[in-house]
């Protein structure tokens, strides 16, 4: 088998598995800042108890993020030895920066959250959450940095054979890095408030601690309702106009614009095919795209016809998955804001459809990260840095196909065990419910 | 000191701390599938619970270090001992996990075999991380494009084995020393036996592996010999090698650990100091190995992130420290232990 496409197909596979973790985790840490912040002043016993029983859940879940994510930090290595030679200059050290500025703070701290309980005052003990959400967010900072280099490189210089640093804050402010990041932040947010929302309402519907779980549903979906409008506006808004003008094969693709046009529409549903590339069925709003993304309903968009056929991305997958994404961003919001109303009008606890559909939509922002990252990754293809460095060109020389097949079916088994056993451990532990508060026994 | 320097001994010392540290998680670990029964095997995870997923971002920081500084490094050695490499993070995941779903189910099924994964998961890297040092010592088959030619079972030669072996039982002494502060009684006696028999094979172990390095690279000792510092370095080792056994008879586990702490920072930074320039001599010809000089990155890069790890090394230590003595002492088992 061709070894470049086992390569990609193990690090998709690999980092897609992580990356359905630390959304969860970041999301979860703010929400349980918001939690044990209730329950240190306010001194109130049912929001500790909410807050050890999503602190577990916490814990749980970071394991199999940092467990999974020591892979990411040695694949480029072993993998894309070419890429890391190419890039190395520039691309370790954003990573390096997240482990010094960021890995350190959040697995730290971690552990003095989930074992310091009654050990430090309450104000530390509220410190050490506040820094495990800061440290898994500084985390994704560092990660989107790296990643935005990729799409969209600057301060650097091309000498010596390699991408050479010129200029570090232009590396790390490239002209992607903020508008990806709030994205990615708010995204993982969005998953924090569903996870919440989803484990209250199977708590309320299945009658169990239904005061407590109350209140975290009624945190996590006010709290959801406004990182799910802001994911749509400004963040996804800004985060297209941004690809509009840096990266236009992107755009191209994942709007489905494949001619240049004058007034070009907005592609609401269309079913796409690659070759010959054609919309099926398109539900056009004419100019809209136009107006979207440069302000002017007759703006000129530039379509996949302008450039060379070798230098565009695969067209089916990103507009499929860029399409859902934008379907279930909207989606959220009008969950959200439903449930928002329900509680206003005081008719939200009896609602039995209503919470099961918010348990049934615990996974959903995580699809919506998944199709995401992909509409993000592949879009950038058939490069590794943009317009610097092909795909094809970066992997490891050395590795041979037979190696990556036996790591890549390695991974396959372990991932599948690890995400099974997740899976069934929150089911089990979300199903116990929230436990009282332990008496403090305290033994050698 | 120039730049390169720097960074040769800032990746080493990132290396070193990590060695320290996960070290005795390691040997924890490898203790593990030797407890007696349910209390024990609490003890241990516990002993390391709230500090291990901190020390394993020494790994982290050093491989995203090594990536930044000396990135030909980073991509050579990764994809050269690749399947080796992707052993070592099965292993590691599964040490991660085990302790957060051991405790999870109520069967002992289900935790004999997260014990197991625990053990292994433990034992693998605690050996591998010696084979790989092995073989770095010993110089591994890069030719004139810092291009790896050699093979898995290259790196499975028997110097590296035994700097393996060298390492493992460091580690799990290391390990023992640790869980004598944070138990007592007659727990604690037989960590302390545990850790003497392991201190003495220890020692032979390393004038072994000392004549092996002499046999196999030869190179790493010319120039060394003259500096003085070498010879401190050496003296140092060896006066905190002896004070192991001296402060476990005395029952000052607290300097023992410290002792143990500094004799793997004493051996592995006599390696680190003998190598240098070299990052990883070549044996095919040492004119090809990678350096220090020819494998790093740009001086810009290498500037900016000294700046990064002056800023948050030193806030890393700080905080570090305040998280261990919030643990410091015997393990307390509380509601939520693992």
């Amino acid at each position: 088998m061709d070894p470049i496409l086992l390569a990609r197909l193990q690090f998709a596979f690999t980092i897609g598995f992580h990356f359905l973790f630390p959304p969860i985790t970041i999301g979860l840490a703010w929400l349980l800042v918001i939690l044990e912040y209730l329950g240190w002043r306010r001194n109130d016993e049912s929001y500790v108890r909410l807050g050890r029983f999503f602190g577990r859940i916490l814990g749980l879940t970071f394991a199999v993020g940092v467990a999974t994510g020591i892979v990411m930090e040695f694949q480029f290595g072993t993998n894309w030895a070419e890429y890391s030679k190419f890039v190395g200059d520039i691309f370790g050290a954003p990573l390096a920066a997240e482990g010094v500025f960021a890995f350190f703070l959040e697995s730290g701290f971690l552990g003095l959250y989930l074992f310091g309980r009654g050990r430090v005052s309450k104000r530390m003990h509220w410190f050490s959450i506040l820094m495990v959400a800061a440290g898994a967010t500084l985390s994704a900072f560092w990660i989107i940095v790296a990643n935005s280099w990729q799409q969209t490189p600057a301060g650097y210089t091309i000498r010596n054979g390699r991408a050479e640093l010129t200029d570090f804050w232009a590396a790390v402010f490239n002209p992607s890095t903020m508008v990806r990041y709030f994205h990615t932040v708010d995204a993982a947010l969005i998953t924090g408030a569903f996870f919440m929302a989803g484990i209250s309402a199977y708590l309320i519907l299945k009658g169990k601690e239904t005061e407590l779980a109350k209140k975290s549903l009624r945190m996590a979906l006010l709290f959801g309702l406004v990182v799910s409008v802001l994911e749509v506006v400004p963040s996804g808004h800004e985060h297209a106009r941004q690809v509009a003008r840096t990266q236009p094969e992107k755009f191209a693709a994942i709007e489905g614009l494949y001619t240049s046009q004058n007034a070009a529409p907005l592609v609401v549903f269309a079913y796409p095919t690659d070759k010959p590339p054609t919309l099926h069925a398109p539900i056009e709003i004419p100019g809209l795209l136009s107006w979207m993304a440069f302000g002017d309903p007759n703006a000129p968009i530039k379509g996949l016809n302008e450039f060379p056929s070798g230098e565009v991305p695969p067209l089916w997958l990103t507009f499929v998955s860029f399409h859902n994404m934008v379907l279930l961003g909207i989606y959220f919001i009008v969950v959200m804001a439903y449930g928002v109303f329900l509680l206003y009008k005081r008719r939200l606890w009896n609602r039995t459809k209503f919470l099961k559909l918010l348990v049934w939509s615990i996974p959903l922002p995580l699809a919506a990260c998944q199709l995401g990252w992909i509409a993000a990754e592949v879009g950038r293809q058939p490069w590794i840095v943009y317009r610097l460095l092909k795909t094809t060109d970066a992997v490891s020389i050395t590795v041979t196909s037979g190696e990556i097949l036996f790591s890549l079916i390695l991974f396959v088994i372990v991932y599948a065990l690890l995400g099974g056993l997740y899976v069934s451990l929150l089911v089990k532990k979300v199903r116990h419910g929230i436990e009282p508060l332990p008496v403090r026994e305290v033994s050698a | 000191m120039d730049l390169n320097a720097l960074w040769f001994a800032l990746v080493g010392i990132l290396l070193i701390g990590y060695a320290i540290l996960d070290g005795f998680d390691f040997g924890v670990g490898v203790l593990h599938l030797f407890a007696r029964d349910e209390q024990q095997r609490r003890l241990s995870m516990n002993a390391i619970g709230p500090v291990w997923d901190g020390n394993e971002v020494w790994l982290l920081t050093g491989g995203g270090a090594l990536f930044a500084a000396f990135p030909v490094v980073y991509a050579t050695v990764f994809s050269g001992f690749y399947l080796a490499l992707m052993l070592l993070l099965i292993a590691l995941i599964f040490r991660a996990v085990a302790m957060e779903f051991r405790g999870k189910v109520d069967s002992p099924r289900w935790r004999r075999v997260w014990d197991w994964a625990f053990g292994l998961g433990s034992l693998l890297p605690a050996f591998l991380f010696g084979v790989a040092f092995g073989n770095i010592l010993r110089g591994v088959p890069i030719d004139r494009g810092a291009v790896y030619t050699g093979s898995f079972l290259g790196l499975l030669h028997p110097y590296p084995l035994l700097i393996g072996v060298l390492g493992l039982t460091i580690f799990t002494m290391h390990g023992a020393i640790y869980l004598t502060m944070k138990t007592d009684g007659s727990l604690r006696q037989r960590l302390v036996r545990i850790a003497s028999r392991l201190w003495m094979v220890m020692l032979a172990l390393y004038v072994l592996a000392t004549v092996g390095t002499f046999l196999v690279a030869p190179f790493l000792f010319v120039g060394a010999a003259g500096s003085i510092f070498f010879w401190a370095l050496l003296g140092a080792t060896l006066a905190a090698t002896m004070a192991i056994p001296i402060s476990l008879t005395a029952s000052r586990y607290g300097r023992a650990f410290a002792a143990s702490s500094t004799t793997i920072a004493g051996m592995m930074g006599l390696s680190v100091f003998n190598l240098f320039p070299r990052l990883v001599p070549s044996s095919i010809d040492l004119e090809y190995s990678l350096t220090a000089y020819n494998a790093s990155s740009s001086p810009t890069t290498l500037s900016v992130m000294l700046i990064v790890a002056l800023v948050g090394m030193p806030l890393v230590l700080g905080y570090t420290i305040v998280i261990y003595r919030v643990f410091k002492g015997k393990v307390v088992i509380t509601p939520d232990s693992y």
